[in-house]
C-alpha cells in the first residue's frame, strides 16, 4: 500500500482527487496482484455475509454455548416496536443490529471479523442499519467496507487490532473508528472529514481495557458493540458538521499503541481482570468450568 | 545546512512512539475486513484454525499424534474461546468457516488423530501462541506461531528454523544443506518460472549443517516446479504451505 499513516493516505486522496474507498482497493488491487473487480467481489461476498449474519442475530436462536448471552437484540428490536427509543429510532436500530451479529458470533455463528470478530457487530450495525434508512445500494456500502478497510489497516501497523496486545480499544475502539470514518465517507463527507472522525472516535476509546468474563467473547463484548454502533454514528457526525479532531488521528492512534503496551496483562484478554474478575465475574467463571467437567464427565473425555 | 537535513529527513521506518524498527504486520485490506469465520474469536479461533492449518501443511498429511503447547492468553483462555477445537480443525484442513469447528474434536477421533494439550510457562514469543508438533509415521514436524489479531497468524519457527511467515501467500519451505549457490540456483527456477518473490528468509544450524529458506511468492508455484526444485543439488525437502486456497 502507498499509505502508512491516515495523513498520507488523505493526501493521496486529495492529490488524485479520489474517495479513501477508491484508493484502497486500488492500492489492494495492485498489492496482491489480484484485478480490481474480483477484489471487489471478494468483499461484496463478505457484505452478504454481514447482513445474513444481522438477520439471523434477529430471528434466530443466538444462545451461546455457555448460556451465559443470547436474545438481547431482539429485545431491543421488540423495545423499539412499542416505545420510542430514547437515542431514536436510527440509532437504535443501528445498536440492535450490531447486538444482533455479535451474539451471532458468541453462538459460533458464521460473522465477518471486522476488525476481529469481539468486534463484528460495530460496522454491520452502522452500515446495514443507514442502508435501511437511506436507501443505498449494496454496492455503495461494499464501497463503505474498502473506506472501513483502509482505516483498520492504518490502526492494525501503527497500533495494535488484538486485545490481547492493546486490550479492548484495540478492538471495539478500532472498529468504531473504521465505522465512523466509513460513515463519513458514505455521506458524501470528505477524506480529511473522514479522518477526523477516527480521531475523535478513537479518543472516546483510549484506554478500554479487554477483561471478558470466563474469557469468553460474551460479556461485555456484545454489549461494546452495541453501545460502539452508537458511538460510530455520533463521531460521524460531529465530523460532518465540521468538528475537528485537534489531535491529529494519527497521533490518536500513536496514543492507543502507547496506552495499550503499558497495559496490564491482566486487562488484556488474559480473563483475570477488571469486569471477568468482580465477584459475578468470578463466579460465573466457577459455574461455568464445573459446568464443563460435569459434561467431559458424561462424555468420558478426560 | 544540518538542521535542514534534520527538517527534512524522515525515518518512516521507525516507531516514533516506541523507537523500535517497525514492520508492516498488515499487508492486506482483507486481514482487516475478514476473514469470514465460525465464532466466537478471530485470534483464538480462526487465527488458531490457520495456524493448524499451517502445521498440517508443514507435516505434509493428516497428523497422527499431535502434541499442542499452549502459551500466555492461548493458555488461559483457550477452553471458553474453543482455541483447542480451532486449532484442532486446522489440523484437518477446516476452512476458517467450517460450520464443523464446533465439533472439531469428534471429526478428529473419526480419522484417530491423537490429541495432547500441555499449558506453555510464559508468554512464548507472543501472548497468543503455540507450540505444535505433529507426528504422522516416520514424519514430523513442529512449529511456533501467533495469533497477532483479526485472524492474522505469524509463524516463527518451521521444524527448529527461526523463520518469518504470515500465510497470507503461497509460500516454499525449502530444507537444504548450507552450500554455495543453492540460493541461487533456487531462485534461478522460481525466476524462470516467472514467480515473483515477495519476501525470502534463510536460516541455518550452522556453517554446512542443514539449513531452511522460506519464499513468500506472489503467485502459487505449480507441482512441476516443487518437483523441479527437488531435483536441484543439496535439497532435501521442499514444502508447499499455502493459506490462499481454500481446502
Amino acid at each position: 500500500m502507498r499509505f502508512e499513516t491516515l495523513e498520507q493516505l488523505a493526501d493521496i486522496c486529495l492529490k488524485e482527487n479520489k474517495t479513501i474507498a477508491q484508493v484502497m482497493l486500488e492500492d489492494q488491487a495492485k498489492e496482491t496482484g489480484v484485478p480490481v473487480d474480483e477484489v471487489f467481489r471478494q468483499m461484496a461476498e463478505y457484505y452478504q455475509v454481514m447482513k445474513e449474519a444481522v438477520q439471523k442475530g434477529l430471528t434466530g436462536n443466538t444462545k451461546s454455548r455457555s448460556g451465559l448471552t443470547g436474545g438481547d437484540a431482539k429485545k431491543v428490536a421488540d423495545y423499539m416496536q412499542h416505545s420510542e427509543a430514547s437515542l431514536g429510532g436510527p440509532s437504535a436500530k443501528a445498536m440492535a443490529y450490531a447486538l444482533a451479529v455479535s451474539e451471532v458470533n458468541a453462538s459460533m455463528g458464521r460473522i465477518i471479523a471486522t476488525p476481529t470478530a469481539g468486534s463484528c457487530g460495530i460496522i454491520p450495525g452502522v452500515f446495514v442499519s443507514s442502508q435501511e434508512r437511506f436507501g443505498w445500494e449494496d454496492d455503495k456500502l461494499v464501497n463503505g467496507l474498502f473506506t472501513a478497510g483502509a482505516i483498520g489497516y492504518v490502526i492494525a501497523n501503527n497500533a495494535s487490532i488484538s486485545g490481547a496486545e492493546g486490550g479492548c480499544q484495540a478492538e471495539v475502539g478500532s472498529a468504531i473508528g473504521m465505522a465512523a470514518g466509513a460513515m463519513v465517507e458514505l455521506r458524501g463527507g470528505s477524506p480529511q472529514q473522514a479522518v477526523h472522525a477516527v480521531g475523535l472516535a478513537l479518543k472516546n476509546c483510549l484506554g478500554l481495557i479487554c477483561d471478558p468474563v470466563a474469557g469468553l467473547v460474551e460479556i461485555p463484548c456484545i454489549v461494546r458493540n452495541g453501545l460502539g454502533a452508537v458511538t460510530a454514528l455520533a463521531a460521524a457526525d460531529m465530523a460532518l458538521a465540521g468538528v475537528g479532531s485537534v489531535i491529529p488521528a494519527d497521533e490518536v492512534i500513536g496514543v492507543m499503541l502507547e496506552v495499550g503496551s503499558a497495559m496490564p496483562t491482566k486487562h488484556r484478554e488474559t480473563g483475570k481482570g477488571g469486569l471477568a474478575a468482580t465477584p459475578t465475574g468470578r463466579k460465573l467463571t466457577k459455574e461455568l468450568v464445573e459446568q464443563r467437567r460435569r459434561k467431559a464427565k458424561e462424555a468420558k473425555q478426560p | 545546512m544540518l538542521c535542514r537535513i534534520l527538517t527534512f529527513v524522515q525515518f518512516p521506518d521507525v516507531n516514533i512512539y516506541t523507537g523500535a524498527w517497525k514492520s508492516l504486520r498488515f499487508k492486506n485490506v482483507f486481514s482487516i475486513i475478514g476473514p469470514s469465520m465460525v465464532g466466537p474469536s478471530s485470534s483464538h479461533t480462526a487465527g488458531a484454525v490457520r495456524i493448524g492449518r499451517v502445521a498440517r501443511q508443514l507435516l505434509g498429511c493428516q497428523p497422527e499424534k499431535a502434541q499442542m503447547t499452549l502459551f500466555g492468553s492461548f493458555a488461559e483462555t483457550y477452553w471458553g474461546h474453543g482455541t483447542d477445537l480451532a486449532l484442532t480443525a486446522g489440523l484437518l484442513n477446516f476452512d476458517t468457516d467450517d460450520e464443523r469447528i464446533p465439533e472439531a474434536d469428534i471429526e478428529a477421533e473419526k480419522v484417530g488423530m491423537v490429541m495432547e494439550w500441555i499449558q506453555g510457562k510464559g508468554n512464548g514469543p507472543h501472548p497468543n501462541s503455540v507450540k505444535i508438533m505433529l507426528t504422522a509415521g516416520e514424519r514430523k514436524a513442529e512449529i511456533v506461531a501467533a495469533s497477532i489479531g483479526g485472524g492474522t497468524i505469524a509463524v516463527y519457527s518451521l521444524n527448529g528454523f527461526d523463520v518469518q511467515i504470515t500465510g497470507e501467500y503461497p509460500t516454499i519451505a525449502v530444507t537444504h544443506s548450507d552450500s554455495q549457490g543453492v540460493l541461487a540456483n533456487m531462485t534461478s527456477l522460481l525466476s524462470c518460472e516467472g514467480i515473483n518473490i515477495g519476501y525470502m528468509d534463510v536460516d541455518r544450524k550452522g556453517r554446512s549443517e542443514a539449513a531452511m529458506t522460506v519464499f513468500e511468492l506472489d503467485t502459487a508455484p505449480t507441482g512441476s516446479l516443487i518437483e523441479e526444485m527437488l531435483r536441484l543439488p543439496h535439497i532435501l525437502e521442499v514444502t508447499m504451505i499455502d493459506l490462499t486456497q481454500r481446502s
